[in-house]
């Protein structure tokens, strides 16, 4: 029998619906994990007691005959972005030190309805802001992978970020899936930096009510899971409409699974030529062109696409995430939930609080949104980053009227040293490059594990989909898991 | 585009986020490469775009201007810093 920490969602679901194991053993077998993890500072606050107690719940359930839900019984990490009730909710930040929610996440009620359990608040970025989870108050994560050749051969790696908790969990076997929020690759980057699945959902798919906000027009939230059916299963379980917010789509929540038909013949697949960049790196490049012929053999029609305003989304997210950031940051006031510092003043309060609760890159990115907001220069920053951002996706919109689905690689680097790239906030901001314009243009798009590098970490593949094709995009996306037959793990065990 | 230190103290003051004197020139160092590397953007011609002002092409919906929540101080108060008598306090604000 596969080992329990070894299981996918679908797995779990078998084994259990097969009484091989029970829903109380599954999660006992990751609690442990987790425990011997500890190292690897995935998760912020571990929750073994309620795991056990909605296991239990859930067994009751299967012995009763009761209805169940979609994932009853998969332990899950939940990022600790996501309120829940009654937990210690962190944005791993110090500015909500104690903060304990009396209500639930819409996405984390969802999933609780689905019956999944939670292990615990997985670590990421301070506020998600952040590419590696370095920014994190209670410490950086480590990737569970190690390279085993080239110059960071056997150090400590990030594991990507904003999610790095998230993708760590799932990669070291510390939980069955995760949930993780992408604001501008959040998802996608941490899920190809430690070899697992990681999809952003189009914006308005999850509702966004009780998830603590960085940039309300790009945060959504996904699955970050070990296999393509794995997210299609989860993502129903987390999406719908909600009231609670208005930008949620009313509409219904497809079969995702189903549409895993494994038949992606006659789909048209979009290669844009902007993303081959001077000064790639060519296992990238290799990496990319292999999977345009994994496609090609599976029957996909290959077309060169353009998105000529790619180079500029990154300097348009850099305005639009921070301007956001600036105006939903503003609530933290040491007043109503959190830290306090005592000043003699309240500007005096404000300011010692904020001075003291938010780490260095948030009050980086609040001062430059404040900047870009402030009177004189309002036309000449956020305005204009808001035309380019519609230029944006304009380019999108082109591309898709030719194509079903863009294939393009999700990050420009394997996952690199802890305390690397630190210093230069500009070179950590490249890191999205590929993730960025699909979350300014509110689209869809899936990170696949698709090999590895010549110093053994793995790499990862980004398809693009259509608004609200989430469907398509993860046909293509399990066309191109079953042909990249990706089955390293990490050299740690979980 | 380059900040000095001043600008970045009226930006920090802007922001309420204390930022001691010393921090002051690298922060504005720091800020003015992330502004120049943005400043990019200017060699676009974006005259006629309209600036993009919903991500989702979809109509904001209205619900009835009814009360659908209330009656949880104790709840809504359970997180305060400093709470006292149903309130929230503040440093004295009036003299």
């Amino acid at each position: 029998m596969t080992k329990l920490t070894d299981l996918t969602i679908r797995g779990a679901l078998d084994g259990l619906a097969a009484k091989e194991f029970s829903a109380a053993e599954l999660a006992e077998a990751h609690i442990q994990a987790m425990e011997a993890g500890r190292d690897l500072n995935a998760f912020i606050t571990e929750t073994p007691e309620i795991a056990l107690e909605r296991a239990r719940e859930s067994d009751n359930r299967r012995a009763k005959g009761d209805a169940l839900g979609a994932m009853d019984g998969v332990p899950i990490a939940m990022k600790d972005l996501f309120c829940t009730e009654g937990v210690l909710t962190t944005a791993a930040s110090h500015i909500l030190d104690g903060f304990t929610p009396p209500y639930e996440s819409t996405v984390s009620a969802n999933l609780r309805s689905a019956g999944a359990v939670m292990l615990g608040k997985a670590n990421l970025d301070e506020f998600a802001m952040g590419s590696a989870n370095i920014t994190s108050y209670y410490g950086p994560v480590k990737n569970p992978w190690k390279a085993t050749d080239g110059k960071d051969a056997g150090k400590d790696l990030v594991p990507g970020g904003s999610s790095g908790g998230s993708a760590a969990a799932v990669s070291g076997g510390m939980a069955v899936a995760a949930t993780g929020t992408d604001t501008g690759g959040s998802i996608r980057q941490p899920a190809s930096f430690c070899g697992i699945v990681g999809l952003k959902p189009t914006y308005g798919r999850c509702s966004r009510w009780g998830v603590i906000a960085f940039a309300s027009s790009l945060d959504q939230a996904g699955p970050m899971t070990k296999t393509v059916e794995d997210a299609a299963i989860m993502l129903g379980a987390m999406a719908g409409h909600d009231p609670k917010d208005s930008t949620s789509a009313p509409m219904a929540v497809p079969d995702f699974a189903a549409a895993l038909s494994g038949d992606v013949k006659g789909l048209k697949i979009g290669i844009p030529k902007e993303y081959r960049m001077d000064g790639m790196d060519p296992e990238i490049q290799a990496l990319w062109d292999q999977g345009v012929n994994w496609l090609k053999a599976a029957g996909c029609e290959i077309k060169d696409v353009s998105l000529p305003h790619t180079k500029y989304a990154l300097a348009t997210y850099y305005i639009v995430a921070p301007a956001e950031c600036s105006a939903n940051l503003a609530r933290y006031d040491g007043v109503r939930y959190g830290l306090r510092i005592p000043g003699d003043s309240l500007d005096d309060m404000y300011m010692n609080t904020r001075g003291e609760g938010f780490g260095h890159e948030v009050q980086r990115r609040i001062l430059i949104g404040t900047y870009a907001l402030s009177s004189g220069y309002y036309d000449a920053y956020y305005i204009k980053a808001q035309k380019v951002r519609t230029l944006i996706a304009n380019d999108f919109k082109a591309a898709f009227e030719d194509v079903d689905v863009i294939l393009t690689p999700t990050a420009p680097t394997p996952a690199f040293a802890l305390g690397e790239k630190q210093e230069d906030p500009v070179a950590m901001y490249l890191n999205d490059v590929f993730t960025v314009p699909t979350s300014l243009a509110g689209l869809p798009g899936i990170s696949v594990p698709a090999g590895l590098s010549k110093s053994g970490l793995p790499l990862g593949l980004q398809l693009i989909g259509r608004a609200f094709d989430e469907e398509t995009l993860l046909r293509a996306a399990h066309a191109v898991e079953l042909a990249a037959a990706f089955n390293h793990k990490p050299g740690r065990e979980g | 585009m380059s900040l000095d230190k001043d600008t970045v103290k009226n930006i920090a003051y802007l922001a309420r986020i204390r930022v001691d004197d010393e921090k002051l020139e690298p922060l504005a160092g720091e800020l003015s490469s992330i502004l120049d590397w943005i400043e990019q953007l200017q060699e676009l011609d974006t005259d006629g775009v309209p600036p993009m002002a919903s991500v989702a092409a979809m109509k904001l919906p209205q619900r009835k201007d009814v009360v659908t929540d209330g009656n949880c101080r104790d709840a809504v108060l359970k997180n305060a810093p400093d709470p006292e008598d149903g309130f929230y306090t503040v440093p004295k604000v009036v003299e």
